[in-house]
This record gives structure tokens, sequence and C-alpha cells, in this order.
């Protein structure tokens, strides 16, 4: 009933291609929109922004990236964290080359290193495919984390070889470091978030999303209908690559604050490839339900005994975070394979439809 | 009949010069020669059958056609010109387009989205533009929905625009992959097999696609089909193919009283 659609009739193939073409889908954005940068930064406490809100975009952010590649254009990947950490140590050492520069622009720019990197080890997609690939792209892991740790011009000849956020300043406001505040950086989080988000969602729905979705499907016919497919490919990487790297300086910059080279290890790819499958494969919003479970989850699991006063250690309650968000994650899967973003477009088709069963 | 001004068929449509050409085609793999020294010619807005038993080549043939496959040796001419080796998605930017013997539909994908990645090779904004859905992007976006929505309309399929492929049933499952080689504004169609598995009913209608698509947009094709009826009734003319040879060719009156082309459907006492 209240997701009802009937009434809502489209007369122009514009208004058909809006970007939310039912009503409801558009209130329902503007609500949680509203909550994000409202409501959240006015009531969200010092633990809740560090232990939810900021890693909960960065880690759905980095999500997406990997869903543009293996959920849109089918090419699976193991190398994320690499990746991420490209475009993490690519933005400090733009900071601490040129500390004149704008933080937010050096983030965003760093996607542009893990892009290129991206691209490189990509080529091997252009003749393997599925497991193979996926392959392939756990050599760039190996190497780039080896790369990290070895190249110490990298960490600018640190004695720890780890990277440590400097105090980062836009206009006076500290945006990354010690200094800065946690609403400060959720807002720079928020920000680059909901815009590259937003592009993203016109990638795949557009001409070069159908492209995308062409390689994935039957890579063959996409080539005989007029797809290049090296050009699909590389540009998923790249696109892929750029907002993984982006999601990595974000990572370290505004979450953590340092970052050693083990960081981005094979458990953080393998970490964000668990949030894009349960989200949802080939979905923008399963990253965020995705993000919201394995990375939200264990955190309402650790307050929920201490809130209610019962007393459980901090190694138990370690323990059991594994055991249930593991369980959670099987549970999911058998309900809906396709992921969380799935299940909700069931219960939205079937909220269209209530409370009449036909 | 090889004048370079065409000819007219036995219903009266005016066809005209070579659109393309196949000059001494074969084609090796490693030991085997599936496709052995043929020539022929499409013509320009007319209906091209390429028929023969099973595993004579007929496949092959089309994949040399849409740049699948390269030949081992021989030309392939088109427009007047010679075209040379080439990916197929470069063959198919320059007005080629196929359906698929099993369908090649990308599944994951709305009727209607199937459609539109038939007319990607007309679309030409940008990464930039289109992640920001302005300018040039909107606009091919909305102009070529029109025209897919033209070629929705057309094959009858404006009830399942919106229907992920994967859930359709097989008959319209070929009518999609149709809607999207057409969607391509293509000189010259291929279809491989576009009836196989169909009943009388759905082989009537597609017949009837497949014509009207001649008829109204004058698109030239080239359609390999076991159904000999079919055949007969659809085609101008015809390619006949047995053991990777040319064993007939010319209309289907010529061809069916061919000696060669008996033999071959029908068996020879040797």
């Amino acid at each position: 009933m209240l997701y009802r659609t009937a009434g809502q009739f489209k007369t122009s193939y514009k208004a058909d291609q809006a970007l939310f073409p039912v009503r409801q889908d558009a209130i329902l954005l503007m609500i949680i929109l509203a909550f994000a940068w409202v409501i959240f930064p006015l009531t969200a406490s010092e633990f809740a922004f560090q232990t939810l809100l900021i890693p909960i975009m960065i880690y759905a952010l980095a999500a997406l990236g990997l869903n543009i590649l293996t959920g849109y254009a089918g090419q699976l990947s193991l190398g994320t964290a690499a990746f991420m950490g490209v475009g993490a140590y690519a933005c400090y050492k733009m900071v601490t080359l040129m500390p004149w520069m704008n933080p937010i622009l050096a983030i965003l720019l760093s996607g542009v290193f893990s892009a290129g990197v991206g691209v490189a080890f990509g080529i091997p997609s252009l003749r393997i495919k599925g497991f193979y690939l996926a392959i392939a792209t756990l050599a760039a892991q190996f190497f780039l984390v080896w790369l990290f740790e070895k190249w110490a011009w990298l960490y600018n000849y640190n004695a720890s070889g780890a990277i440590q956020v400097p105090n980062l300043e836009i206009f006076g406001l500290y945006v990354a470091g010690p200094q800065a505040s946690s609403v400060t950086q959720y807002f720079v989080v928020l920000g680059i978030v909901t815009l590259l988000t937003l592009l993203c969602i016109n990638l795949t729905r557009g001409n070069l999303g159908r492209t995308w979705k062409a390689t994935r499907d039957m890579d063959i016919a996409a080539e005989l209908i007029g797809i290049n497919l090296m050009k699909s490919k590389l540009t998923a990487f790249a696109v892929s690559s750029y907002i993984v790297g982006v999601a990595g300086a974000l990572f370290v910059f505004m979450w953590r604050g340092a970052a050693e080279p083990n960081l981005f290890d094979i458990p953080l790819s393998f970490r964000i490839l668990f949030i894009a499958i349960i989200g949802g494969l080939g979905s923008i919003l399963g990253n965020y339900l995705g993000a919201i479970l394995i990375v939200g989850l264990p955190v309402v699991l650790g307050t929920v005994p201490a809130a209610l006063g019962i007393p459980v250690s901090s190694a138990m309650i370690e323990h059991l975070n594994i055991m249930i968000v593991g369980s959670l994650i099987i549970f999911f899967l058998i309900i809906e394979p396709h992921g969380l973003a799935r299940l909700w477009a069931l219960i939205r088709e079937k909220l269209i439809l209530w409370p009449f069963p036909h | 009949m090889k004048d370079s001004d065409g000819y007219v068929t036995a219903d009266g449509r005016q066809i005209g010069g070579v659109l393309m050409e196949m000059k001494n085609i074969t084609l090796r793999f490693g030991g085997v020669v599936a496709i052995h020294d043929i020539s022929f010619d499409i013509r320009e807005g007319e209906i091209r059958a390429i028929i023969g038993p099973n595993g004579a080549g007929k496949s092959s043939m089309l994949n040399v056609i849409s740049g699948f496959y390269t030949p081992s040796e021989g030309e392939v001419w088109y427009k007047g010109s010679k075209r040379p080796p080439m990916r197929p998605y470069e063959v198919a930017r320059l007005g080629v387009a196929r359906t698929f013997q099993n369908i090649a539909l990308f599944e994951g994908m709305s009727v209607l989205d199937n459609v539109m990645t038939g007319r990607l090779t007309h679309m030409k904004a940008g990464i930039g533009a289109q992640a920001l859905w302005w300018g040039r992007a909107r606009d091919e976006e909305i102009a070529n929905r029109r025209k897919v929505e033209e070629v929705i309309d057309f094959l009858e399929i404006q009830h399942i625009r919106k229907t992920p492929v994967g859930n359709l049933p097989y008959g319209l499952k070929k009518r999609v992959e149709l809607a999207r080689a057409l969607a391509a504004e293509p000189s010259i169609l291929l279809l491989d097999e576009p009836m196989a598995g169909m009943n009388v009913e759905e082989k009537e209608d597609m017949s009837r696609f497949i014509l009207d698509v001649n008829d109204e947009f004058g698109t030239t094709i080239a359609l390999i089909e076991h159904d000999m009826g079919v055949v007969m009734d659809l085609s101008d003319r015809v390619v006949v193919m047995d053991y990777g040879k040319k064993i007939g060719d010319g209309t289907p009156d010529e061809v069916i009283n061919n000696q060669d082309v008996i033999d071959a459907y029908l068996g020879v006492a040797h």
C-alpha cells in the first residue's frame, strides 16, 4: 500500500529514465540522505562515528568498486586490498611531497594511481577469465603488498615502515590526522561516497554499464554486436580501481590514521569480497547493505551484552562475534544467494502488491 | 543474374547491386577443411539463404561473414571494397548484425537493456558525460530509446520490455535476439537458424517478421535454416553447401531441381 506504483504513468522516455522512476524510492532515498547528512552528524557519538558510520561507508565504497568489476563486468578480482593500498600510499606521497595540496583533492587524485595500476593488472583479463583471472589478480595482491613493504620511498624511509597520517587542514579545519574531529571526517567521507555512488549509478545504467553487463553475461555475443571487449574490460578495471583506490585513501586518512603494509593483505580483500557477495553482485545498494552487515553487526553484537548488563569477557565476545556473523552470512546466502539487494527487491515487489495477493 | 544492376524477384521486388561478396573462401582448422573454396555474393535487399546438411560448414560461413573467423584463404568484399582482417566488433560497426543458433542474449539484463545494447555502436558519449548523465549522454539515451522502442513495437514485444530476459520462453527470446540485431540498423542481417526449435505457429510469426524487416527497412538478410519449406518460401536465392563445398547456387526452384543438391540431401548410392 505504501509502495503502490499504480497511477504513476510516464509520458516521456526522459521520465522513464529518471534516476528513481518510482516516487516512493525517491522518498525513501531522501529519508536516508536526511539521516546521513543531518540526523547522524547531530546525534552520533564519537564511538558511533569511529566504529560504525565512517567504516561502513568506506567499506561500502570499496565494495562498490569491486562490484563494478566483478558484479557488473564479470571479472573476478582478489586484489582489492592491494589496490586500496595503492590509493592510500599514493595519497600519502602526495600530501607529504606537496603539503600545500588540498587533502580532498589528494584523496580524489590518489584513485588515478590505483586506476593505472588496476589497468596494468587487468591486462591478463583479455586472455583469461573466471578463476584463472582471480589467480592473476592474486598475484597483484602479493606483489603490491611486497612492494609497500620493500620500497622505502613509499613510506618516506620511516623506521617503522608504516605510514602515519599527518595533520591536514582545509581553511584551518583539520580533516585528517590526530587533530581532526570525527564529524569533519564523517562529512568528508560522506561527501565523497555520495558523489561516487551517484556517478556509479549513472555509469551502470548507461551505455557503459550495458557494455559491462554484456561482457559479463556473454562475451562472444558482446563482441559480435560491436563491443570492444578490451576496452570494456579495461574501463571496468580503471573505474573499479579508481573507486577502490579512493576508498583505500579514505580508509587510512579518514579512519585508521596509520597503516602498515600488511593492513592491505588478503584478509581485507576477502572482507570486501564478502561484502560485495552478501550485499549482492551487480547491485549498488547491496554494497551498503553488505557493509552494514559485515562491519555493523560485530559492533552491535559487541555492545549488546554490556548494555544488558551481562558480564561477558571481551575475548568471549570476539569469539561469539565470529560465530554469529559467520552463521548469519551462511543464513543470508541460503535464503537469498543473490544477496541482500535481491532480498530487498523481493520485499519491495511484495510491498507494491500488498495488501492484495495479486 | 550476374549483371551488377541486380534483378527482379518472382514477387516483383527490385534487388540491388552486390553488397557483400565472398571470393574463394577457404577456412581450415588445423587439418580440417571446414570451407573449401566457396564464392558467392549477397545483393542489396535480398534474402539469401545458406542451406546444407549438418556439418556442411554453414555456421562457419556465417562466422566468416561476421568476422568471428578469419578465412585461411580468400577475400571478403563489402560495399565495393576488400575487407581487411578485423576484429568481430569492428565488423559489427560496419553494419553487420547477427543472431545466434543457440540464443546468446544477456540473461542478466532486461529486454529493453538487451535491445539497447544493439544500439551501442550508435552511441558516442564519453565516460564523463555518462557518469553525470548529462548533455550528450542523456540526449543519446533518449534518442536511442526512441529507436529501440520502434523496434520493440515492430516485433510486438512491448509487454515484456522490462522483464529480465532469463525469465522468457524460448520463442520470445529468439524474437528479442532479432530485436537486438535490428536495433543496430544493420546493412546486412545474419540469422543463424532463426527458427530452430520452434513450433509451427512460432515459425510462422518469425517468417512474417523476417519478411517484414526486409520489406519495411529494406534490410539485406542472409540466413541459415534447416526447415526447407521456410527457406524455399522466404529466400530469393539459395546457396547449398555440403562437406564445406558449394554444390548449388540459385533461386529456390533452380536449387531443388539440382541433382547434386538432391543427392546431398537424400544420399546417393556409391
